[in-house]
């Protein structure tokens, strides 16, 4: 006869209540309901303590609060123990799929922009060829010439770089603040596009084909295990292939965990027009402050 | 610029001692080449402190105006610093002589002197959260993630503050001190306060001023005020005794757990440490209170932190931890600062959400029923925020606001708000383009609650940042 597990516990729980013992029923037990998985990659997966007798738990608790490094995490052996390991491979799949999915046509459509394409053939290009990536091909020029605004004090545009996964999560709540904010401080704001397989590398090509004096890509970061969503800004005045990387001023770690995309959108716009007044980026510009 | 000082005073008028010290507040921006701006209060340096004085009295009611006066104004001299120097700061007025009649135009009067931006403050809640930082007890439970209480025993009363891990979880006040009953060179019994008078009637202990001070019945009388403290902190249950002497218009210390340590602060901790062959030395029942506290359970049941600052908790902790700095991201018309005194009106979490849904109606109404109820023109609107809220959603709550405020207030007033989560910048944005010819003051990473008053100082470090004062009890 096959025994039912279930059934001998909930026999033996009742055995034991009769005998004056409290038993607690373990998590998940209730007779029909199945058990879901757990999603591993959950806030609350993540903030859970998996040393089995810590010394002050709440101490513990309270640090990992304060960052998103896996402490707190135990191990069998050498090794980590399966949870930890889990979710190390699902934050590893979740920065693959950001580098390896493209963003979504439909979505870029409803922001209002169209899309060109750098020298990239495909991803695989994309991903081992990082010259090809920092130039437009000779239809994606012909394109910005003939669809944007030309010699615009500010150029703006949304590129995937190594995470389209960046570009989706935050690029809607940063466009807007960007283009309504600039318009309202009277400043001449060129026609927004997203560049397929485009590198920090790219805008400077952007800005010879536009004649833009401010030129800013919002760019999807290289992801990593803390997060696959990091959005950054790369801002140059005027912005020349082969220019010194001294000359770019950078906004980074546009995510949730980082500064909210809409309090980088407001805080872009100002830094775009002291650029724009300061005629000069990057290191020089900081210098300039000083 | 990275790193800026500005100059903050502290002044604390207690009911024992009066004191002034001057702290160097080092503001530094401490994002790295490739983030957004991070402004923070880096290093907070005593540079100058006062002898402690006793605090003129004119009477037992009224408070000597110009003889604490004279000494603030002696003690810049020897510090030579100008009120002209002095960024910011804080002058309190504390333990009974908050009590005395005149506490309020003094306190005024002082903080014209001391310098533009320095507030006056006081009330006893705010009082225990001062001493307990510049006690060096917060530091501790943040540093080491734990709780600690701290107790200020000052002449007149004890302040209690409850830190977890660095924030402020609890505060309360007794009326409980060394000088609650004052002896004189001969011995004899000069003045006993209501509260000791109350402890005395509760054990049978017979004291009537012009008696003589009996050690052993002032012993008894002291060990029962450390029993009270026992009682306060949980160690056993409360008598009503402790409700008798808690302090008025101070709240009743509700611990959410038990501390794992405790640390004394104010003058009579010195006499927890010390022993005394005379124990009426400083003509008053402080040693004998510190005794007591040293053979009761308080040293035993909680690890004891040693205060970094003792008789000067209270000063160094007006002088240095007063202000604080607003986000990095936010936006000011800087011409409508400083600005004093300013009452905060804080949204709920369910109202928040009304106004994040564009509740305009709701937010008109409750702004007017707060600047009819408190008689104001300007106030400040606070809540805690979305952390991260998409741009429509933000959107919603500027239009939201933009259309409320105005309606509700006089057209001359500002628009002030105030938020905890990191989105000032975005929202104060988006009201000023709504809004073009209203100035506005839109701040973040501020928390204050119903009932508080904010100071709002001119910006620093190129205008990312400014300072904040948030008080409990606004006078004058």
């Amino acid at each position: 006869m096959l025994i039912d597990e279930l059934k001998l516990q909930k026999a033996l729980r009742e055995v034991l209540a009769e005998l004056g013992y409290q038993i607690e029923d373990p998590p998940g037990s209730s007779d029909h309901a199945p058990r879901r998985p757990r999603d591993i990659t959950s806030a609350e997966a993540r903030a859970e303590i998996l040393i089995p007798n810590p010394f002050d738990r709440e101490a513990l608790e309270r640090m990992k609060q304060k960052t998103n490094a896996r402490i707190g995490v135990w191990r069998a052996g050498a090794r980590l123990g399966t949870q930890t390991m889990l979710t190390l491979r699902a934050d590893h799949a979740a920065a693959r799929d950001a580098v390896f999915t493209d963003v979504d046509p439909a979505f870029l459509e409803r922001l209002g922009l169209f899309t060109v394409q750098t020298r990239c053939a495909d991803k695989n290009d994309y991903l081992t060829r990082p010259d090809h990536g920092r130039l437009l091909n000779d239809e994606a020029a012909e394109t910005l010439r003939r669809r944007c605004v030309m010699n615009p004090d500010i150029q703006i545009f949304a590129s995937d770089g190594l995470s389209s996964s960046a570009i989706a999560a935050n690029l809607a709540d940063v466009l807007p603040l960007l283009l309504d904010g600039l318009k309202a401080k009277g400043v001449i704001v060129g026609t927004p596009f997203f560049v397929k397989f485009g590198r920090v590398g790219a805008m400077d090509h952007i800005s010879e084909i536009l004649g833009s004096k401010v030129t800013c890509v919002l760019l999807g970061e290289r992801p990593g295990l803390a997060t696959a969503e990091s959005m950054s800004a790369y801002i140059a005045y005027n912005a020349r292939v082969g220019m010194p990387e001294s000359r770019r001023t950078v906004v980074s770690n546009i995510h949730r965990a980082g500064i909210p995309a809409v309090e980088a959108g407001a805080y872009i716009a100002d830094l775009l027009v002291t650029i724009l007044n300061a005629k000069t980026s990057g290191v020089e510009l900081r210098r300039e402050e000083k | 610029m990275d790193r800026t000082k500005i100059l903050s005073v502290g002044i604390d008028v207690g009911t024992t001692t009066t004191q002034v010290v001057f702290a160097r507040l080092t503001l530094e921006n401490t994002s790295g080449y490739f983030a957004v701006p991070h402004v923070s209060i880096v290093e907070k340096e005593i540079i100058y402190k006062s002898g402690i004085y006793f605090t003129p009295l004119l009477n037992a009611v009224l408070l000597d105006g110009e003889g604490i006066r004279k000494i603030v104004a002696t003690e810049y001299g020897r510090a030579h610093f100008a009120p002209s120097d002095v960024g910011t700061g804080a002058v309190i007025v504390t333990g009974e002589a908050a009590r005395k009649e005149n506490a309020a135009v003094l306190l005024k009067s002082l903080s014209g002197f001391a310098g533009e931006f320095v507030v006056s403050t006081a009330g006893p809640d705010l009082e225990s959260v001062l001493a307990g930082k510049g006690s060096g007890a917060q530091r501790a439970s943040e540093d080491r993630g734990i709780t600690v209480i701290n107790l200020d025993i000052g002449g007149g009363t004890t302040n209690a503050v409850f830190f977890d891990s660095g924030e402020t979880a609890a505060k309360g006040c007794l009326d409980i001190g060394g000088r609650q009953i004052r002896v004189d060179d001969a011995g004899a019994i000069t003045y006993i306060s209501e509260s000791a008078k109350k402890v005395a009637a509760a054990e049978g202990i017979p004291l009537a001023a012009g008696g003589p001070a009996s050690v052993p019945e002032i012993q008894r009388l002291c060990a029962r005020m450390a029993r009270l403290f026992e009682e306060w902190l949980g160690l056993s249950p409360p008598t009503p005794l402790l409700e008798a002497v808690r302090t008025n218009e101070s709240t009743p210390l509700l611990l959410p757990r038990k501390a794992r340590a405790v640390c004394f602060s104010g003058g009579v901790a010195d006499c927890i440490l010390n022993s005394y062959d005379n124990p009426f030395c400083y003509g008053d029942i402080g040693p004998l209170l510190g005794k007591a506290i040293r053979e009761s359970r308080l040293t035993k049941e909680f690890e004891t932190i040693r205060a970094s600052e003792t008789i000067r908790a209270t000063v160094v902790g007006a002088g240095s931890f007063s202000t604080s700095v607003s986000g990095s991201t936010i936006s000011a018309d800087a011409q409508l600062l400083p600005l004093k005194n300013v009452p905060v009106l804080k949204l709920q979490p369910e109202e928040q959400a009304r106004c994040y849904w564009g509740d305009e109606a709701f937010l008109y109404e409750k702004t007017r029923w707060f600047l009819e109820q408190s008689g104001n023109e300007v106030f400040l609107l606070a809540m805690r925020g979305e952390p991260n809220p998409a741009y429509e959603t933000l959107l919603r709550l500027a239009e939201c606001i933009s259309g409320a405020l105005p309606k509700a207030l006089p057209a001359s007033s500002p628009l002030l708000l105030a938020l905890e989560s990191d989105t000032a910048k975005a929202l104060g944005q988006l009201i000023g383009r709504i809004l073009p010819n209203r100035p506005v003051v839109c701040i973040d990473s501020v928390r204050v609650e119903q009932g508080d008053y904010i100071d709002l100082g001119r910006p620093l470090m190129g205008g990312v940042v400014i300072p904040v004062v948030v008080k409990t009890i606004a006078l004058g």
